[in-house]
């Protein structure tokens, strides 16, 4: 048995039975923080705060949704006009969907940028990975459920590239849909589906705070905090800053929400689905963009003139690699420095990586056509060439900047610089 | 393990024995839960009555030379263009080798003047435009997807553009002198 360090009679009654005051008072209290971490370090619990946010509205929604082909779309229509507040309700999961991942995007390259994938946090990175992949799935998932042109149609696009496996694609396409064509089964399925993965991004996030908790945070100078001196206590330091931090977030998604809450949209998802018409100009959705485009562009590969992967099956496999080498970046990238502020060179990079990331994304918002597409497979080129051939390499030849000796004595320093 | 027990069975036969059943019994689990897996991965297959939709009969006297129409097999769309002269000679003289999917338009038709194709793309499922008259139908004069740009020509054969495959004849049988059926 524990003894409960709680004066309170009730509380160390239950602490000592059941631990909870004990854990929270050592994982948000006192749980020792870097003392510089800068307002990068808050996109982590923000994004906890939007998944919160989306399971209140989404079961809400839940409440009042039809999964049915012929009743999905006016069950959405009727959550807009008639139930009380549905508009607000639809509209936070909406726009939340695209702020999780504009937060969880930054929460991700600030990882790169400060190099918090390396050892010891290799663990802790892949499961982030992975939350990323749920999120996807989740997010795709969720957009078909409204069932107007653009749900469908995606949805079409999607799942299609399933076909692209040989011999037994087109098995696992009718699988996945459960019928010949996207329909009420497939329907229903995504729906059962978009409602139970949240719950495993709740499971898979549970266990990145352990892997968090057990190695503590990188910080932006990327040198191990080692001396007490170099923490502080996570309360009231930064919940403090935590909370000033959602502020401003929910600034950002309300003004989204009430101003202008169709802009991330595609006006074409007002359209009932029609399973014999294609709009002109099929479009994921934003956070999709620079996968889509990474689909698109990739040619044959040929080898002497030899077809070795058929254009479409390349895209796919690349598509998904794209992804899938985030799981190889902490052994990738062997410079034991970790915070770009200490790599000239590998801050340059990053930056091009970042630009090329929104290349790619401007062209997965156009048709793949002329110009778009050596862009794209510029970019394409590019992005895998940054992991599999320029990190390794810079990690090799880079000189790195001096490091400071420690966080307290660099944070102390820069203090004493402003004074003079 | 501890040794003494260990030494007092009949020493190495029971212990190969007691690891062949822990072998054979760990084989069989695991053999039998990845088996019972499958009524849960089946049941997401195409049901009973979503098969039983799969065939769809077409009166096609209605159809003029020169005109398609367009008519729903499970779930999908199916065209049927009513092939003039001159687009049969068009999908007949063509040099197999030009073609990333070489079929002769003989196999791809019962009666040449019915062309028979399922009208989702092959790239990536969308529908490709040259049903109705006005649409663009691509420069071999089939069909043109908008999705990705694959064209086909008149046998509804991939002509350029992404698409890795033709336009699919689904199985169809003439039942009588004017109609078919799908499926
Ligand atoms: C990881 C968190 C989640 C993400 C990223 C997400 C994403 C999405 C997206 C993008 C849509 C389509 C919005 C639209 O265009 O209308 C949607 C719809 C929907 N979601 Fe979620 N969702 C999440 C969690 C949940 C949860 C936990 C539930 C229920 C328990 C839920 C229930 C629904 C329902 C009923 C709809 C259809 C109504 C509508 O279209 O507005 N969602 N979701
Ligand atoms: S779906 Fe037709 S070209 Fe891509």
């Amino acid at each position: 048995m524990i003894t409960s360090k709680s004066a309170h009679p009730v509380v160390k009654w239950i602490d000592e039975r059941l631990p909870v005051f004990t854990f929270l008072n050592r994982e948000l209290r006192d749980y020792p923080t870097p003392r510089n971490l800068n307002y990068w370090w808050s996109f982590g619990s923000i994004a906890g705060v939007v998944l919160v946010v989306m399971t209140l509205t989404g079961i809400m929604l839940a409440m009042q949704y039809t999964a049915h082909m012929d009743y999905a779309f006016d069950s959405v229509e009727r959550i807009m006009r008639d139930v009380n507040y549905g508009w607000l309700l639809r509209y936070l999961h909406m726009n939340g969907g695209s702020m999780f991942f504009i937060v969880v995007y930054i929460h991700l390259f600030r990882g790169i940028y400060f190099g918090s994938y390396k050892s010891p946090r290799e663990i802790l990175w892949a499961l982030g990975v992975v939350i990323l992949l749920l999120m996807m799935a989740t997010a795709f998932m969720g957009y078909v459920l409204p069932w107007g042109q653009m749900s469908f149609w995606g949805a079409t696009v999607i799942t299609n590239l399933f076909s692209a496996i040989p011999l037994v694609g087109d098995s696992i396409v009718n699988w996945l849909w459960g019928g010949y064509s996207i329909a009420n089964p497939t329907l229903t399925r995504f729906y059962a589906l978009h409602y139970l993965f949240p719950f495993l991004i709740f499971v898979v996030v549970a266990l990145h705070l352990v892997a968090l908790h057990m190695v503590k945070s990188n910080n932006p100078l990327g040198v191990d905090a080692k001396e007490p001196q170099d923490t502080i206590p996570f309360h009231p330091y930064y919940t403090a800053k935590d909370f000033f931090g959602f502020g401003v977030f929910f600034l950002v998604y309300l003004g989204f929400v009430f101003f202008a809450p169709d802009f991330f949209g595609e006006p074409d998802n007002y359209i009932p689905a029609n399973p014999l018409a294609t709009p002109p100009h099929i479009v994921p959705e934003w956070y999709f963009l620079p996968f889509y485009a990474i689909l698109r562009v990739v040619p044959d590969i040929e080898v002497f003139g030899f077809i070795l992967v058929e254009a479409k099956l390349a895209g796919v496999i690349l598509m998904f690699g794209s992804i899938l080498v985030l799981f190889f970046l902490p052994w990738l990238d062997s410079s034991k420095v970790r915070s770009a502020r200490f790599r000239p060179i590998f801050k340059q990079f990053f930056w091009i990586f970042l630009a090329d990331c929104l290349l790619l994304g401007w062209v997965g918002a156009n048709p793949p056509e002329g110009s778009f597409v050596v862009l794209g497979r510029i970019g394409t080129a590019f992005y895998f060439a940054y992991f599999i051939i320029i990190i390794p390499l810079v990690a090799r030849f880079e000189k790195p900047l001096p490091l400071p000796s420690s966080v307290v004595s660099s944070v102390l320093n820069e203090k004493k610089g402003e004074r003079s | 393990m501890n040794k003494k027990i260990q030494d007092a069975g009949a020493a190495g036969d029971d212990e190969s024995r007691r690891d062949f059943l822990l072998l054979t019994t760990g084989l069989v689990g695991t053999v039998g839960a990845a088996l019972s897996a499958w009524p849960f991965i089946d049941s997401m297959n195409p049901a009973a009555d979503v098969l039983s939709l799969s065939t769809t009969e077409v009166d096609l006297s209605p159809v003029e030379t020169g005109q398609s129409i367009t008519v729903v097999w499970r779930g999908k769309p199916v065209f049927i263009r009513h092939r003039t002269e001159q687009e049969i000679t068009q999908a007949r003289n063509v040099d197999l080798a030009e073609l990333r999917d070489p079929v002769p338009d003989e196999d791809r038709d019962i009666r040449p003047e019915w062309l028979v194709v399922v009208g989702v793309c092959p790239h990536l499922g969308c529908i490709p435009l040259g049903q109705k008259p006005g649409q663009p139908r691509g420069e071999w004069g089939g069909w043109f997807c908008p999705c990705h740009g694959s064209q086909f020509d008149t046998s509804g054969r991939i002509r350029k553009g992404p698409a890795p495959t033709n336009l699919v004849v689904p199985p169809y049988r003439f039942i009588n002198e004017t109609s078919i059926q799908i499926g």
